[in-house]
């Protein structure tokens, strides 16, 4: 277990990965109910991930997401309730009910916005990180996309260019097996994300995405290096997801019982649980409070949604320039 | 007033060097922009003067080094980013259209963004069809960007920093053809207003309605009218997006006639957009159907007396408007 993770910090830890499944979950039950509009890519499953890159990072540093980016904004630390009502498609969403699932963000805490575009944040990340760079802050930019968005040429020619001006990034490749409803097998011509790695000029890290801990401590390597002037790093976190593509996938591509036989044995969570405990590091009643307290800011956040005034007409024209004369 | 003796190209070297030195948050980045000068000499000498982390080359990666303006620009910075031509900036379209143009709205206002991005249009150098169109009116389209096409050597000085002082994102689009016009600009000369459309002919007859690359041509084609007997007025759109119709439409209220000169091809042109909003605010003022003079609809050809038949020029604007004034077209 990495040394640097403090009590406070599993604790955040685990109180992070919660609220993204229950948040995910929650919108599993709610998206069939009809209530909820849109596409909605649900995270479940892949919370560790999310969890420990962004326990590494501080506010001014940024993250391009993708659409499946409820998790990552949770873990960079965006607030649920403006999030529940943005997918609701509500005025009091963060963004005004005007993006949506796909395109949550958040600028304050430095969530430069999830991307309904597969590939679409790598070039952005490049962008933050040289504006770190330039303005000779440690502040740091990391990239996640996808199985899918590892074939994208942006996500290529953003590595490339990440190295070119040994820019500090980090490239976190979410494998979760299928691109929409592609394999990985079939769609990714080599065995492993990573291996591309050194065709860019970077280290390429492999790691078990069940596993916080393992991501944490790879991810805080990669970005150690990347604030000391190091360069860019490409972390592939193999891992699965829950649920379909989007809500209402029937998942035809996938066998019956895989999902069951990942939840009961290689879920993130219960392993967290498992090794904290086990180590005597935290104890079981306080990660329960957590459970309630997490199940009832989420339940709060779907009635506050709900009762939530929607965009009125005259927002329909606003925030397409800041100034038109 | 002193003046100075300068070009197109220069006049867009002495914009940047003034931004460069005006705000440290301005860097220009681009394909062979640092120790090449530019792939159309307009940042030479500038690597030398403000060095490599504010004259940055970028590898052949459009869609990377333009989304990289936008993190930057949502970073803090004011990027000017130079695409070689229109006709490689597709390769960032996306970037351009999926983020720059959209992430204001996406957001619901939570980050605009200030980036300035420059490219060459047009043909008429023989590079064929993918060097050589004139794709603006395709960004003029799309809701969220604003368009500039300067055509004269006060523009070429004066709109970037107007751009750059805009929070939102500004495409620049620099006719190839007009880097080396040559002339004189006030040795003060600087930002311009990049919201209004300007009268670069008065006349009573017929208005000319054109941008960027055409302006010469269509002022050349007013000359030679003017000798005929027809005095028209030539208007230079300047902003593409968004259009200034009142000073389009005071002209056609007077002149009651109207011909667009348009590089563009004519289908879903600029051109056709113009046309119909005259028809829309100012048809009973009309003598005449508005008519439109644009590239032929084929790619850029090579051959040179081709392409010059697929451009708009000055003897067919002569025609048209002829057509238009004396119904004899």
């Amino acid at each position: 277990m990495s040394a640097t993770l403090t009590r406070d910090d599993l604790l955040r830890a685990y109180r992070t990965m919660r609220t993204i499944r229950e948040f995910e979950e929650r919108l599993h039950v709610e998206f069939a109910t009809g209530e909820i509009p849109g596409f909605v890519h649900l995270y479940a499953g892949e919370e560790a991930s999310a969890t420990g890159v962004c326990l590494h990072l501080r506010p001014d540093d940024r993250i391009a997401s993708t659409h499946r980016g409820h998790g990552h904004c949770i873990a960079k630390g965006m607030e649920v309730a403006p999030m529940m009502a943005e997918i609701y498609g509500k005025k009091t969403g963060i963004c005004g009910g005007k993006g949506g699932s796909m395109h949550v963000a958040d600028l304050d805490v430095g969530m430069m916005g999830a991307n309904g575009i597969v590939g679409g944040g790598g070039p952005l990340i490049c962008g933050a990180a040289l504006a770190a760079k330039m303005k000779g802050t440690d502040g740091v930019g990391v990239c996640f996309f996808g199985d899918g968005a590892s074939n994208q040429g942006m996500i290529l020619e953003a590595m490339n260019l990440a190295t070119v001006w040994r820019l500090p990034a980090l490239f976190v490749a979410e494998n979760n097996g299928y691109a929409e409803a592609t394999s990985s097998k079939y769609s990714v011509a080599c065995d492993n994300i990573a291996d591309r790695a050194g065709g860019f000029g970077m280290p390429g890290v492999i790691v078990d995405g069940h596993d916080f801990f393992a991501v944490h401590e790879a991810a805080g390597e990669a970005i150690a290096r990347a604030r000391a002037g190091g360069g860019p790093t490409l972390l592939e976190v193999k891992l699965n997801r829950y649920y379909g593509h989007f809500e209402g996938d029937q998942q035809t591509y996938r066998a019956t019982d895989e999902v069951k036989r990942i939840r009961e044995t290689r879920d993130c969570l219960m392993l967290f649980t498992r090794r904290v405990s086990s180590a005597g590091l935290l104890d079981l009643a306080e990660l329960e409070a957590i459970d309630r307290d997490v199940a009832a800011q989420i339940d709060a956040a779907v009635v506050a949604a709900k009762a939530a005034p929607k965009p009125t007409a005259a927002d329909l024209l606003t925030d397409v320039y800041v100034e038109y004369a | 007033m002193s003046t100075v003796t300068t070009t197109y190209r220069e006049a867009i070297r002495e914009a940047i060097r003034e931004a460069l030195r005006r705000d440290p948050r301005v860097f220009l980045m681009g394909e062979d922009v640092g120790a090449y000068g530019g792939c159309f000499a307009v940042s030479k000498g500038l690597l030398d003067e403000f060095g490599p982390e504010r004259i940055r080359d970028t590898p052949l990666s459009e869609s990377a080094f333009v989304g990289a303006g936008i993190g930057a620009a949502l970073g803090g910075m004011r990027p000017i980013v130079e695409i070689m031509t229109v006709n490689f900036s597709l390769l960032a379209l996306d970037q351009i259209l999926n983020n720059a143009a959209t992430l204001l709205h996406m957001s619901g206002g939570q980050f605009n963004v200030p980036l300035v991005i420059r490219m060459t249009t047009g043909g008429g150098r023989q590079l064929a069809a993918q060097h050589s169109h004139s794709l603006e009116g395709w960004y003029a389209h799309i809701p969220g960007l604003r368009v500039l096409a300067p055509a004269t050597l006060e523009d070429a000085r004066g709109m970037l920093w107007s751009a750059l002082e805009d929070p939102d994102p500004v495409l620049i689009f620099e006719h190839a053809l007009l880097y080396n016009q040559a002339g004189t600009l006030p040795a003060d000369a600087g930002a311009v207003d990049i919201r209004r459309a300007r009268v670069r002919r008065p006349g009573r007859d017929v208005s000319l309605i054109t941008y960027g690359g055409s302006l010469p041509k269509t002022l050349e084609a007013a000359g030679r009218l003017a000798a005929e007997g027809i005095d028209a007025e030539v208007i230079d759109l300047r902003s593409l997006r968004p259009l200034d119709d009142a000073t389009i439409l005071a002209s056609v209220a007077a002149t009651r006639r109207a011909v667009i000169v348009d590089e563009g091809w004519r289908s879903g042109s600029l051109a056709a957009e113009i046309s119909a909003r005259i028809m829309e605010n100012a048809f009973y003022e009309l003598d005449a159907p508005v008519a439109r003079v644009c590239s032929a609809e084929v790619p850029m050809p090579y051959a040179r007396h081709l392409e010059q038949a697929a451009l708009p020029q000055a003897d067919t604007v002569i025609r048209v408007a002829r057509g238009l004034v004396r119904g004899d077209g």
